[in-house]
């Protein structure tokens, strides 16, 4: 499904039910107080930047990067990593050596 | 105050090898300054005092020995942004998720300048993951302008601007995605450097908009933002954008640009980057830039760029959606703090919870914006969009540098603004990046040299000098005439004229 934005001023880009679902989706547990603040916020700052689809032609390539990128490769050969107890130093819980998780799976799972 | 802390960097660094003051005292007398004046301006979330104790020990040795400094900027303290990677100490970017975390390995850059004998005193404070432009964003409470500590350093990179016009540090490190070295360097009366994209490395960078972000030297004169860059500048093979190109000879051209000869040199001033929203004290002290610029024998050109009113639009949707890419890593399994681990929640909501206490307003902000962009639906027309602009931004450079070698603007629309001022308006807050956004945009190399104080505020402005990629020299030659005729017309440096500090003890 391909949606324009809408180029109308005052009308809503962003609902606070569409602010709610992101944040479900950015695995951000935001509070309601805050949903109410960022609906319009971001409300805002959509309907501003909706401005670049005025210049955007069809006929007109994307950049992705600033300066054309290739891919880069290295020699196949070991090199130094982090210890184990390197990559455990900065974790918020470790148990025998490993990361230490919540669980993974849901109840219905 | 100790006259250590008012030198700069290359007078310092001459007086250590000379034997004439040692690393030592240097570093110490630099700490004693952060001791005095931060509790008022904030410019530290850390100071890492044995460690550059240790490093300035050892630059005597060599001094001592009789060995060949390791640099040009031996035994000069400085101080880090804390979005870069050294051990032994926290780097937290401004963020409660990453409070207290300490990185397991050096960035290129902070293995860099310590092998140059650049002795880090500690860590700065930014906005946030380097998200704002006042440093207001930071977990840890704001940072104090030094010229006005109700005021805004700048952001992201207030704590480095701060810092040096506190005359706590001789040099800084910032990081440039949308304008936050340069804009910082432009509101603190200081100098500030966003090279090429790839110029420098970002390996050990906590990133934030991937193909935007580039470090840079800051500083209070030109000539020690050159010999910085090229302490950090060059190839990394730990940096997969890394440009695999020697350092422009940045060094060189300070010294060429000092002699005060622009003679042949074509300026183009962008026509966009003027008018409504800009103070006028912020123009007249431009205006009265480009005048120098045309006295030192360089002929100025008026250059219309019309897609770079477009660019803080598409800025705004790149950079978010490459944030929320980005700090997804933070999941509250491998790193920084988690939150709600009961024994009963699920990862996932420990991971929502966490990022929900860990995260600030406005990068919540930018991660929902980034999420809205790039979501199923939405991201032809707005992420799609924004990288079409791109593209058309681009062309203007391209168009723009055919005719002149490099263009200059305000750094940033007005003088630094009142703490708390935009703090609920993040689009008015946007607008400081108005003007450094489109080279950021293209990859192209920047920089902000202080023009004469506000008439209005007699606050710190900034002139921006821009320069095709790669081309770093042009814009240094240009930036080091200018400050010299700057500082011979204004009677001395502008930095001179910092309101002093009162003293903490």
């Amino acid at each position: 499904m391909k949606r324009n934005p809408p180029g109308v001023r005052g009308v809503p880009t962003i609902s606070r039910d569409e602010v709610a679902h992101l944040a479900r989706l950015a695995r951000l547990a935001v509070t309601e107080q805050e949903l109410d603040k960022f609906a319009g916020q971001l409300d805002i700052i959509l309907q501003s930047v909706a401005q670049v689809t005025e210049v955007a032609a069809e006929d007109v390539p994307p950049t992705s990067h600033a300066v054309p990128l290739t891919n880069v490769f290295r020699d196949d050969v070991v090199r130094p990593g982090l210890t184990q107890q390197q990559a455990l130093s900065g974790a918020p819980a470790a148990e025998d050596g490993r990361f230490r998780v919540p669980r993974i799976l849901g109840e219905e799972q | 105050m100790s006259e250590l802390t008012r030198m700069t960097a290359a007078e310092l660094a001459a007086k250590i090898q000379a034997k004439e003051v040692s690393a030592v005292e240097v570093t110490q007398a630099h700490l004693d300054r952060i001791a005095d004046v931060d509790p008022a301006v904030h410019a530290f979330l850390h100071v890492s005092t044995d460690s550059a104790l240790a490093q300035a020990r050892a630059v005597d040795e060599d001094v001592a020995a009789g060995n060949q400094p390791a640099s040009p900027l031996a035994g000069v303290p400085l101080a880090l942004k804390d979005v870069v990677t050294m051990q032994g100490a926290p780097t937290t970017v401004g963020s409660r998720m990453l409070e207290g975390w300490e990185p397991p390995y050096d960035a290129t850059i902070t293995t860099r300048m310590l092998e140059a004998g650049i002795v880090i005193l500690g860590k700065t404070n930014m906005d946030e993951f380097a998200m704002g432009s006042s440093t207001e964003n930071s977990a840890y409470g704001p940072t104090h302008n030094p010229w006005d500590l109700d005021r805004i350093p700048g952001g992201s990179g207030g704590g480095s601007s701060a810092a040096l016009a506190s005359f706590e540090a001789a040099l800084a490190i910032g990081t440039d995605t949308g304008g936050s070295i340069r804009q910082p360097g432009a509101v603190t009366g200081t100098v500030g450097v966003k090279p090429t994209y790839g110029g420098v490395s970002r390996y050990g960078l906590v990133a934030f908009s991937s193909s935007l972000d580039q470090a840079g030297p800051c500083a209070r004169t030109v000539m020690d933002a050159a010999l910085l860059h090229e302490v950090i500048g060059g190839h990394d093979p730990l940096d997969a954008t890394s440009i695999n190109e020697p350092v422009p000879p940045v060094v060189q051209a300070v010294r060429e640009g000092a002699i005060g000869d622009l003679r042949g040199v074509k300026i183009g001033v962008v026509k966009e980057f003027s008018g409504e929203g800009y103070d006028p004290g912020v123009m007249v002290s431009f205006n009265e830039a480009v005048e120098q610029l045309r006295v030192l024998g360089a002929e100025i050109v008026e250059i219309s760029c019309p897609h770079f009113k477009y660019a803080l639009s598409a800025y705004y949707l790149i950079a978010p959606s490459e944030c929320s890419s980005n700090l997804a890593r933070f999941d509250a399994m491998r790193y920084g703090i988690r939150v709600g681990d009961n024994g009963e929640r699920s990862a996932e909501e420990v991971m929502s919870l966490t990022r929900e206490a860990g995260f600030g307003a406005e990068v919540k902000r930018r991660i929902m914006i980034g999420t809205y962009a790039l979501s199923s639906g939405y991201y032809d027309a707005y992420y799609g969009s924004a990288q079409k602009v791109r593209t058309l931004i681009k062309r203007d450079f391209d168009a723009a540098y055919e005719k002149v070698d490099v263009l200059v603007s305000p750094t940033t629309p007005t003088t630094a603004f009142p703490i708390g001022e935009r703090a609920d308006n993040p689009m008015a807050m946007y607008l400081a990046d108005l003007c450094t956004i489109p080279a950021s945009m293209a990859g192209h190399p920047a920089m902000s040299v202080p023009s004469k104080l506000s008439g209005i505020d007699g606050l710190p402005v900034g002139l921006q000098i821009m320069a095709p990629a790669l081309q770093e020299t042009r814009m240094y030659r240009v930036a080091a005439a200018y400050e010299v005729a700057r500082n011979e017309s204004d009677g001395g440096p502008l930095i001179s004229r910092v309101p002093e500090l009162e003293v903490a003890r």
